[in-house]
């Protein structure tokens, strides 16, 4: 089979894309073959309802959102580059080599990890978590097992605890700060095993 | 000097004397010869042998790619452990929401995308063995001389032998069925006409088992579909009915088609009642079931055949019911269906296979082997409601069959994700987020008192 880089070769810009997320080629080679298996009609690209195959995936309250997080609005398909830029937000930090100031910001870094989070509140895209934003994440988490009462109290208490400069809302910052003690590099990675 | 024309013909006459009397007609008594017993088990030492030299293959190229039996570590935790760790720097009274609550979710949500626990169930069962066919060669590479010489022979006698044998039946069985069904509609309404009938159908089902080399083993005979009854099946492919049918007469439901179809829809339906609708019919459900539920209410008809799964599954798992088979009432006899994928995929992937190039493949396939259970009768209870009786029967079909008990629905559509199958998850959730409905609805508390 030969060496682990000439596999490698099976996949488009491969050692661009290790440079770029990270992944070591093994990680990335058992990507792409995920990737294949959920791209069932061998297309080379992903489309919603690949994801919505997944059972796991549609069992998950925020199964919808996740699935929105990998295919931005006006995009119906997912090449492998795109999947794979998205995936690593999820790799585990601690490893990253030594960058320089001019390099953009690591996906898997906390803060990046805490921007996928707050994407996934945020659908608007706006930088602010607004409380009718929160109410829908919380009607997806909770369904119908919560009165509409409950679920605004529920809503107004983060928000109230959340929001430092009273603004109603709840922006990347006071996000960011809400969950400072929060252990997000270990429960926001996907570690592979060897 | 010999004509090689009519050596040809003798060989022919020859061979078609032979499939008569050792096949066709053997098949029609249910007797069986015991060749297809033997050929069985050469087969299975023979894919044995293969699948050790593939793995010994294997082992002499590192490389080489291996089922991923788990790639990821998951976090094992349940909900509330993992709650309540992103939680820990929560002030203890804490027990509702929080903004970290959603990385629990999206940390499970991410790992089953990475890798889920159920394969991919419309796409064909990747074997750990190589049958030697070249449409489940999805992994495997050259590995020996003589593991290619077993494989071009398997091809030779599949395509050269198997097949054309195979084809015959095929003909000589629905062309019996046509026969026969039309010559029996011809008789006057009498329990003569419905023996003759029921002969008939069995008959032309056996040649058509044969036709496709299936192997049926019949389990629990006792609980076989009776008169009156619905008989409920998960679905693989349309072979399903010549499988049920080797063992029984059913009425059968379905689309009247044009065609050959539609020709042996129709006379099928001379000799004894089935369910046909057109498809402008089909959209009606309350036509449709009430004219079920009329079939259903003649006890003296034969029972129903219905798929409830509504699609082609690929036999590893069973996808959620559709409960418009089950408001019609009566019993229902459910039955599970099992192929084993050894001896060839029997699973019909619409979208990449039309009927004839799939029957050509299973006719070319090494041969179907098939368990078939019956499962006691079930009825609706008090108070249930047609969801839930069905999915109850699903999960004794699923548990019978040694198939995994899916939630979901086959004709998931994009776009929605449907909520019903969230309800688990979010059960648990809020029982954790909102604490034994302790929380008083309008209670907000003052804002950062304690900062």
């Amino acid at each position: 089979m030969g060496s682990s880089s000439s596999s490698l070769s099976h996949i488009p810009d491969g050692q661009q894309l290790m440079g770029e997320t990270g992944f070591s080629a093994a990680h990335l080679l058992r990507l792409h073959e995920r990737f294949e298996l959920l791209d069932k009609d061998s297309r080379g690209h992903l489309r919603p309802e690949d994801f919505e195959e997944i059972r796991e995936l549609t069992e998950n309250p925020v199964g919808g959102r996740i699935i929105g997080a990998f295919f931005p609005p006006e995009k119906e398909t997912l090449d492998f580059p795109s999947f794979v830029r998205i995936l690593a937000h999820f790799r585990p930090t601690g490893k990253n080599r030594s960058r320089d100031r001019t390099q953009p910001e690591p996906a898997n870094s906390r803060t990046g990890k805490l921007k996928f989070a707050f994407k996934l509140y945020d659908q608007d895209r706006d930088g602010k978590i607004s409380r009718d934003e929160l109410l829908q994440v919380l009607r997806a988490m909770l369904g119908l097992q919560v009165t509409e009462e409950q679920l605004q109290s529920i809503a107004e208490r983060a928000i109230q605890e959340a929001d430092l400069n009273s603004d109603g809302a709840i922006s990347f910052d006071e996000f960011k700060k809400s969950l400072e003690k929060v252990d997000i590099e270990h429960k926001m990675s996907i570690r592979f095993l060897k | 000097m010999v004509d090689p024309l009519s050596v040809a013909a003798a060989a022919f006459q020859l061979w078609a004397l032979v499939v008569v009397f050792f096949i066709v007609l053997p098949a029609m008594f249910g007797v069986s010869l015991g060749v297809s017993g033997v050929y069985i088990q050469i087969l299975v030492r023979i894919l044995q042998w293969a699948t050790v030299r593939i793995q010994r293959g294997r082992h002499e190229q590192p490389g080489a790619a291996t089922p991923s039996t788990g790639i990821i570590e998951h976090s094992g935790g349940s909900m509330e452990e993992e709650l309540e760790q992103l939680r820990l720097s929560r002030r203890p009274e804490a027990g509702e929401f929080t903004l970290s609550d959603v990385i629990y979710f999206c940390q499970k949500g991410l790992e089953s995308i990475v890798e889920d626990q159920v394969t991919q169930r419309f796409s064909s069962e990747e074997l750990a063995s190589w049958n030697l066919l070249t449409r489940t060669n999805q992994n495997f590479q050259y590995i020996s001389l003589r593991l290619t010489v077993f494989w071009v022979l398997g091809v030779l006698v599949r395509y050269g032998v198997l097949l054309p044998l195979r084809v015959a039946l095929a003909v000589i069985g629905l062309w019996w069925l046509v026969m026969g069904t039309s010559v029996v509609g011809f008789l006057p309404e009498s329990s003569v006409k419905n023996w003759l009938s029921e002969l008939v159908h069995l008959t032309c089902y056996r040649i058509c088992a044969r036709g496709l080399s299936a192997t049926i083993h019949y389990h629990d005979k006792e609980n076989r579909p009776r008169k009156g009854g619905i008989c409920v099946a998960n679905h693989t492919t349309p072979i399903d009915v010549v499988i049920l049918a080797n063992d029984g007469c059913y009425a059968m439901v379905g689309q009247i088609h044009g065609g050959l179809m539609g020709v042996i829809q129709r006379s099928m339906l001379r000799s004894c009642p089935h369910i046909w609708f057109e498809r402008s019919e089909m959209k009606d459900r309350h036509a449709v079931t009430s004219r079920l539920r009329a079939h259903v209410c003649d006890k003296n008809k034969l029972p129903i055949l219905i798929f409830p799964e509504g699609t082609c599954v690929n036999n590893t798992s069973v996808l959620m019911f559709k409960k418009g088979s089950f408001e019609i009432g009566g019993t229902i006899h459910p039955v599970a269906i099992k192929y084993d994928p050894r001896f060839g995929d029997a699973f019909w992937n619409s979208s990449k296979y039309n009927m004839v190039s799939y029957l050509l493949r299973m006719m070319s396939s090494w041969a179907i082997v098939v368990n078939v259970w019956y499962l006691p009768p079930m009825t609706i209870q008090e108070g249930e409601d047609a969801a839930h009786f069905a999915s109850r029967v699903k999960s004794a079909i699923a548990r019978r069959g040694g198939l995994l008990d899916l939630a979901w629905d086959g004709g998931l559509k994009r776009g929605k994700v449907k909520d019903c199958f969230r309800e688990e998850q979010q059960k648990m959730y809020s029982s954790i987020v909102v604490q034994n409905g302790s929380q008083p609805p309008g209670a907000i508390r003052a804002p950062h008192e304690d900062e």
